[in-house]
């Protein structure tokens, strides 16, 4: 059967969950093989290998992390030499898209970006894309060279399925290119003990209506009590009132949670871009005519400084 | 010492109107009003902060691949500011993929000639974010790219990319691609005056044989990708809608609880 590249995302040899997702989707068109670069890449065989990598390909170098991009692409395109698989998989991150259409153009191929779906099709794998503010369905594939895809976060669901994942070191030479940026600093985000955004089940988010940094407290407790991430409007991200690394919409995040609970956000065309394909929505807005009541399952017309704290004690107490 | 300053900006359908695909499954232009990208503001403002903060002679030129509208993206940049406009127009380009537009975008800068080129994040139509990548890979330069600070001197350009796992300082020799976030501050509005003085400012139009590209290389022929099918969404039927008299959160977690969420 044909070899499927999938690129690993992972922090320290951590797999995120995005790229286990990727690993059902290659299966349905072929035998995964994952890719794995920079520090701790051997360590994350074992996790690839329960989902059904039959084999893992690893280098670790400095320049993965002193630089940008271009080594990860390089090393990809050792991969694709070794290997000459019938796709390339890699998640929708920022950083993702980017070492994908490089890739692509260095082989010739053409690139399909943030699939929602993939499936085996007669001319090769056909991808669902969902476009114009998740307005319209596409479906598309590649037409010239090996198909490069990039794959949204919960398109799919991560299964088990134990396979060889033996480990092989991959021989990487870096272009002159590979050191072209440097990376002269780095912070890393302090984690809040909260789920990821774009891999939470359930998700509530923060407008110009929570009024404020210090009442996103209020979002903070609902969030908690049903074990959600934190989201926001653009508006409370560029209020400062909550960090943009949780904004939620076309220049945010994309999510799709099985839960999307909105406080105090009208639904611009941009917010919803990166929400509407959730599978229950839920808004609280004081305003009736607010257009995100046009989505959503269930709403409720009111001031959230009453609903809000009323549903998360009501939560807490059924939960007990 | 000069700085050439390349802005590529895309002319859009405009996302609060009713944008659709034509027949061909490429974006219906007739029937919605199009506009200057809006994350391609930001890289306009970008460029004339840049300019506005060096010491150096700076050239902004503001570079578009689209139709015969596609001039009023450029008229609103160069209102803003920009000295001088490139379009890039012929009817073979019709339906190019991104790697296709990259091709087209890359011959023109370097015809054109340049130190940086500053692009939006990412379009608000196709919405890839993947043609400042493209551009780099082609132009053989750095990519400093997503940045939400950006400053040049001497010849070097630094930024900072907020990602999901750590923010970045990223440092690289000009010449160098760069694309920029809109939390890199907010696009200034065209004065009366910049209106005025757009007007004057000159708008090259350049063909594909202009930038030596056959038209196979490119449009809906030439594209390395394919789209079979687009559907309209189906309408989400409507919800339940109450009223808080009091009772909204408890209602709600009723809700929930009924979904399972709870
Ligand atoms: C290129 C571009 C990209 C963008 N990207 C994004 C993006 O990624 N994400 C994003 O969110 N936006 C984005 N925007 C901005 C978007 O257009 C809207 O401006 C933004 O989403 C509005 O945020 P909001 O709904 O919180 O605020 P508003 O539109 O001001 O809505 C606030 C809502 O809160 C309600 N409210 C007020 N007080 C209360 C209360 N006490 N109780 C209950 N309800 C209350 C009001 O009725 C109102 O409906 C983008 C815009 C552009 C041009
Ligand atoms: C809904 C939709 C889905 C699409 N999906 C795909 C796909 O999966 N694969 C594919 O190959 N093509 C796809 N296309 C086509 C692709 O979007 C265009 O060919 C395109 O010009 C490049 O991608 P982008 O607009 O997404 O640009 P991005 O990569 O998002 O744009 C980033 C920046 O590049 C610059 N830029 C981009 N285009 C131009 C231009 N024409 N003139 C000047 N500057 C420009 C701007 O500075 C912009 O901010 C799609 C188009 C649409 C409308």
């Amino acid at each position: 059967m044909a070899e499927v590249l999938v690129y690993v995302d992972h922090v320290d040899g951590a797999v995120r969950k995005p790229t286990l997702e990727l690993l059902t989707l290659a299966r349905r068109i072929g035998e995964p093989v994952a890719v794995a670069l920079g520090n701790g890449a051997g360590d994350t065989a074992a996790a690839l290998a329960e989902h059904g990598a039959v084999k893992v390909l690893t280098h670790e170098a400095a320049e993965y992390a002193d630089y940008l991009v271009v080594p990860k692409v390089d090393a990809l395109q050792a991969a694709v030499e070794a290997v000459s698989p019938a796709a390339v998989l890699v998640p929708s991150s920022a950083e993702g898209k980017e070492i994908a259409a490089r890739l692509a153009l260095r082989l010739g191929s053409g690139i399909i970006t943030d699939a929602v779906d993939l499936e085996a099709g007669d001319e090769g794998p056909v991808a669902t894309q969902s476009v114009f503010a998740a307005s319209f369905t596409t479906k598309s594939r590649v037409s010239k060279g090996t198909p490069v895809i990039t794959v949204k976060p919960n398109s799919a669901a991560v299964e088990a399925a134990p396979a060889a994942g033996s480990v092989e070191a991959l021989d990487v030479s870096f272009s002159a290119q590979a050191t072209g940026t440097k990376v002269t600093g780095r912070t890393p985000r302090e984690s809040t003990g909260r789920p990821e955004l774009t891999e939470a089940a359930i998700v509530v988010s923060g407008g110009r209506g929570v009024n404020g940094a210090e009442n996103f407290a209020i979002i903070e407790a609902l969030a908690d009590s049903l074990g959600a991430a934190v989201g926001a409007s653009r508006a409370a991200v560029d209020a400062g009132w909550y960090p943009h690394t949780n904004q939620v919409g076309q220049t945010g995040k994309s999510v799709s949670p099985q839960l999307y609970i909105a406080n105090g956000i009208s639904g611009a065309i941009q917010h919803r871009a990166g929400m509407q394909t959730s599978k229950t929505i839920v808004a609280v807005n004081k305003d009736a005519e607010a257009p995100i009541f046009d989505l959503v399952d269930y709403g409720v017309v009111g001031d959230l400084f009453d609903v809000v704290p009323a549903l998360t004690e009501e939560i807490k107490t059924r939960k007990g | 010492m000069s700085l050439r300053i390349v802005v590529t900006v895309k002319y859009v359908p405009d996302a609060t109107g009713d944008r659709h695909f034509a027949d061909d499954l490429t974006v219906d232009r007739d029937d919605v009003d199009g506009l200057l990208s809006e994350l391609d503001e930001y890289a306009v403002e970008q460029a004339l902060q840049i300019s506005e903060n060096s010491g150096d002679d700076v050239e902004i030129t503001v570079l578009t691949v689209g139709p015969e509208d596609a001039k009023d993206a450029l008229r609103k940049a160069l209102s803003m500011g920009a000295d001088k406009a490139i379009h890039v127009e012929d009817d073979d380009i019709h339906g190019t993929d991104a790697i296709g537009t990259s091709l087209v975008l890359a011959k023109a800068i370097e015809k054109a000639g340049y130190d940086l080129v500053i692009s939006g994040m990412a379009s608000t139509d196709g919405t890839m974010g993947v043609v400042p990548a493209l551009l780099a890979e082609r132009l053989g330069v750095p990519q400093v790219t997503l940045l939400s600070e950006v400053s040049v001197e001497d010849g070097t350009v630094k930024g900072r990319r907020d990602g999901d796992a750590a923010s970045e300082n990223l440092e690289a020799s000009l010449p160098a691609v760069v694309s920029v976030t809109d939390q890199s501050g907010e696009a200034r509005y065209p004065s009366f005056k910049g209106i005025m003085a757009a007007k004057k400012k000159p708008v090259e139009s350049w063909d594909l044989s202009d930038l030596d590209i056959d038209a196979e290389e490119v449009g809906l022929e030439g594209a390395w990708t394919t789209v079979d099918g687009a559907a309209e969404r189906p309408a989400r039927t409507a919800g339940t809608i109450v009223k808080d008299e009091g009772e909204g959160g408890k209602q709600l977690a009723e809700f929930l609880a009924g979904q399972k969420f709870i």
